[in-house]
């Protein structure tokens, strides 16, 4: 993809590549190391296919005591490292390097343990997000967690990236519905964070693991929480004149005490491609479309989609379908799920951005995309989680016409510009990755930045895992150590007692 | 000794400044209503936040509110109830039970105590809703991490390592939360005269319907007379709380009521009353005693934590308390802390930790007041510190000697 600059490969490493398999093969011994060309292949890129890179070598271990081997090794031997679940990032956070052994968790696929009385579940990283609710959905529970790539990204990814979800504003993130971790740090020790219990003895080292995209540690096994499925959930399919009616609906749903399962809003653009694709029966003469789902007891469900469907026809909806079937509410749900298949049809590539907003700045963020959508002659569709402000702009290109890549990456960095300009982030939900590294400037000062750099250098002081990826420019943890205050140069060397 | 009360952010900046230049430790306090928990300090200066307050951000509609870290925490409780809304984490007070008034605590020690309440398992703590903040580290530097959505992944999670530091990586001078709509309704349901272990298992039943309990505690028959106004007295009582809109918590209150018919007797408590209950069991209230007998903060898996109550009892008179389902143990110990022997037992069973959160000075002093962590555990958090703080001038040694 276009000058994308990742880490210069090591030559010393380069060069000591086939003892480096010989001694991985001596820790995971059979088809556990894989370094022929070919078998490397499949492991080339994550999820934003448009990056590409052969690893060093990949290993795949089984047992903590060998991920714990492996990283102690690469840690005495100076390899860097860059760790991998079911490479679904779309962020390119499971990005090979070339000098870097690439470490696959795919074979921790193990769900440990599954205790209801304490209404947890333990497994090992590599289980999907949806494994997890397959494991105990039996018995009526479920993990709430559930972004779209559910069915096959893997728990410790989640972790990894803090993984959100159409659910999350009522059932909260990842770093909210995990209570436990064991990792592995690069120097090989092995550490326990949190468990079966609630919050931890000392500085929330959960907290700053979750969403860390793989630079802090390596995670070998995960206690979560399970939860009771809700007894019964309906929908509203609402559809609005303008935008800003939309955006007015779900401000005084959230004001009237609702916090509904989910609330997913789509623009004129997303609501036809996904109509001419699914016919999910969607409004095509409305600007903006509102799918609002409310969970719980049948009776608190019945009592909440009539105040809903109240503020909605206030706030001027020109339709307002409300589900009265499963089936029903699934259609709902099937134009919003294919989304972005619906916008792949309409346009041979599409490069997929998320940045959140504080919900009232988003008339104004459409208005800013619709003029930079003609300033750049590339179409926009979008679709919005309306309940949390995180935003998926859809830049529909041709990757077959010359330059029109790079056109539809400068609209999508304007977009994310425009997104921390009116108090939101860069990022919500996929990650930093190198797709968004050389933007963290925008959001970020160097001290802000250099500050999280160094609770990388308290995790990984060499700067093994995962080079590359979340900062623009890592310094070294020496340089970062010096301090610029000394005796007499401070701005007030005799400070008042205020 | 001097006490800096900064007004301004450049102040608190200039003020860690200065101590790094004199290399002197100081001591960071809000109105100092948690002094008496933790190890004691022994700096020579104090910056106080309790003139850095306000609140600079509050969109009800947004759900989110910005304040400085002096701000009294009961005062934007208040802000938050005339708009219908609330911290959903109810943050607990610890005013009563350290001998102190009621209300004292500020936004920053909030966030750097991690406080919670009963609705720990369903709503968090603290650190689940946080959003964003603004900090001076111990290398005098002012520097912010996350934002003010709910929804973001743009680096490391700083606000979250803020919670639970009490003080020692940095001043957190601006905070963003998180709030939500305030239930419309509460009733308790309350389960009289069972044992620990049947409470623990009905508690269980409960919370893994659903009912969608909102909190779940159990006070033993000694500890339930205790809270409001004794209107329990007489027989344990194990307490599940219901919230949200009335018909929702009517039924849900039915369908309990069905599914627990055989564990006892129950009665329902509603509204105010209710509210006063659940804030009495958040602060701590039947160990309000004004003593400075040890009283002990023990986080466990819940169905295990029971066994360590009983297995304590046989060696050491102890009065408990149960919040989380279980899983939060108020002890207070009528003799000796009996630290061994409590870490023992939490090792015994399922792992978790305990907080020495009430003792004499001294004791705290000489005894570990946090769970000790594993020698890899306490390195790293020992790393973190001194990548924070690498002059160690931010309370130091308040949660462990030497960090």
């Amino acid at each position: 993809m276009s000058g994308l600059l990742m880490p210069k490969a090591d030559d010393a490493t380069m060069s000591r590549r086939s003892d480096i398999v010989t001694a991985l093969r001596a820790i995971v011994p059979g088809e556990g190391v894989v370094d022929a060309t070919n078998a490397m292949r499949v492991f080339e890129s994550d999820a934003l296919t448009a990056y590409r890179q052969l690893p060093l070598v990949v290993v795949l271990p089984q047992t903590v005591a060998q991920v714990s081997r492996v990283l102690k090794y690469c840690h005495e031997n100076n390899v860097k490292v860059v760790p991998r679940g079911s490479g679904t990032s779309l962020s390119g956070g499971a990005l090979p390097l070339e000098d870097a052994v690439l470490l696959v968790m795919s074979r921790f696929n193990q769900i440990l343990e599954i205790d209801y009385p304490n209404r947890v579940a333990v497994v090992q990283p590599g289980v999907t997000n949806l494994g997890i609710t397959k494991a105990v959905e039996h018995e009526g529970f479920y993990y709430a967690p559930d972004p779209s790539s559910q069915i096959a990204c893997s728990i410790g990814g989640n972790v990894a990236e803090n993984s959100g979800g159409v659910h999350c504003l009522k059932y909260g993130l990842t770093a909210n519905n995990v209570l436990g971790l064991e990792m592995v740090l690069i120097t090989g020790e092995v550490v326990r964070l949190g468990g079966k219990h609630l919050d931890s003895e000392g500085y929330d080292l959960l907290g700053l693991m979750t969403g860390s995209e793989g630079l802090l540690g390596v995670v070998t096994e995960v206690t979560v929480r399970i939860l009771q499925k809700p007894a019964t959930a309906r929908a509203l399919m609402v559809g609005f004149p303008t935008s800003e009616q939309a955006g007015k609906c779900v401000a005084d749903i959230i004001a009237g005490g609702i916090i509904p399962g989910g609330m997913e809003m789509m623009d004129r653009p997303a609501i036809h491609a996904a109509e001419d694709f699914v016919h999910a029966g969607y409004p095509l003469d409305v600007e903006a479309l509102l799918i609002i789902e409310l969970d719980g007891p049948v009776v608190e469900v019945d009592h909440l989609i009539s105040m809903v469907e109240a503020i909605a026809y206030k706030n001027g909806a020109s339709t307002c379908v409300i589900s009265q079937s499963e089936e029903e509410r699934m259609a709902f749900w099937a134009g919003r799920k294919a989304a972005f298949p619906a916008v792949g049809r309409i346009s041979p590539d599409y490069l997929c951005m998320d940045g959140t907003i504080p919900r009232k700045e988003l008339p104004k963020v459409l208005a800013g995309m619709r003029e930079l959508s003609e300033k750049y002659g590339l179409r926009v569709a979008n679709v919005f989680h309306a309940g949390d402000g995180n935003l998926h702009p859809l830049i529909l290109y041709d990757a077959n016409i010359p330059e029109e890549l790079h056109k539809a990456e400068d609209f999508g960095a304007d977009i994310l510009r425009l997104c921390v300009k009116v108090g939101g982030v860069l990022t919500g939900e996929h990650g930093v990755g190198v797709e968004k590294r050389e933007l963290m400037p925008e959001m970020f000062n160097e001290i802000d930045l250099n500050q999280q750099i160094r609770v990388k250098c308290a995790f990984d002081d060499k700067h093994l895992l995962n080079p590359g990826k979340v900062f623009p420019q890592l310094h070294r943890c020496a340089e970062l150590g010096r301090m610029h205050v000394h005796r007499g140069q401070v701005p007030f060397p005799e400070i008042p007692r205020f | 000794m001097t006490i800096f009360t900064p007004k301004t952010e450049d102040e608190i900046v200039e003020a860690v400044q200065w101590a790094l230049s004199e290399n002197a430790p100081v001591e960071i306090v809000g109105h100092g209503s948690k002094r008496n928990l933790g190890r004691p300090l022994q700096t020579e200066h104090t910056i106080a936040l309790s003139e850095y307050s306000g609140v600079t951000l509050y969109e009800p509609d947004e759900l989110v509110l910005s304040a400085k870290a002096g701000t009294s925490v009961a005062e934007l409780e208040t802000l938050l109830e005339e708009n219908g809304q609330a911290f959903q984490f109810e943050p607990m007070d610890y005013g009563p039970l350290l001998g102190q008034a009621a209300g004292q605590g500020t936004f920053g020690g909030l966030l750097a105590t991690n406080l919670c309440g009963p609705r720990r398992l369903k709503s968090g703590s603290a650190r689940d809703h946080v959003l964003g903040v603004r900090v001076v580290s111990g290398r005098g530097e002012l520097f912010k991490s996350g934002g003010r959505v709910v929804k973001n992944v743009t680096g490391y999670d700083l606000s979250k390592g803020m919670a639970n530091s009490w003080g020692t990586l940095g001043i957190a001078t601006e905070i963003t939360f998180k709030v939500l709509p305030a239930p419309e309704t509460e009733t308790t349901l309350v389960v009289r005269g069972l044992a620990d272990d049947e409470a623990a298992r009905a508690m269980a039943i409960a919370m893994g319907s659903s009912g969608e309990v909102a909190s779940a505690a159990h006070l033993p028959l000694n500890v339930s007379g205790r809270v409001i106004d004794g209107d329990l007295k007489g027989d344990a009582s194990t307490l599940l709380r219901l919230e949200g809109f009335a018909p929702s918590v009517n039924d849900r209150a039915a369908m309990l009521k069905g599914l627990l018919v055989s564990a006892g007797t129950i009665v329902d408590i509603s509204g105010d009353t209710s509210r006063k209950l659940w804030q009495e069991v958040r602060d701590v209230i039947p160990f309000a005693d004004g003593t400075e007998q040890p009283v002990w903060r023990v986080s466990m898996v819940p169905m295990e934590a029971y066994k360590l109550v009983a297995s304590l009892r046989m060696g050491a008179a102890v009065d408990a308390f149960y919040d989380w389902q279980g899983g939060l143990v108020w002890l207070r110990m009528e003799g000796e802390p009996e630290a061994e022997a409590v870490r023992a037992l939490i090792k015994k069973y399922g792992g978790g930790h305990a907080t020495l959160v009430r003792a004499s000075t001294s004791v705290r002093a000489a005894l570990p007041v946090f769970e000790p962590q594993p020698v890899p555990l306490a390195a790293l958090s020992k790393r973190l510190k001194q990548q924070f703080d690498p002059s160690g001038i931010l309370n130091p040694g308040r949660m462990v000697a030497g960090v």
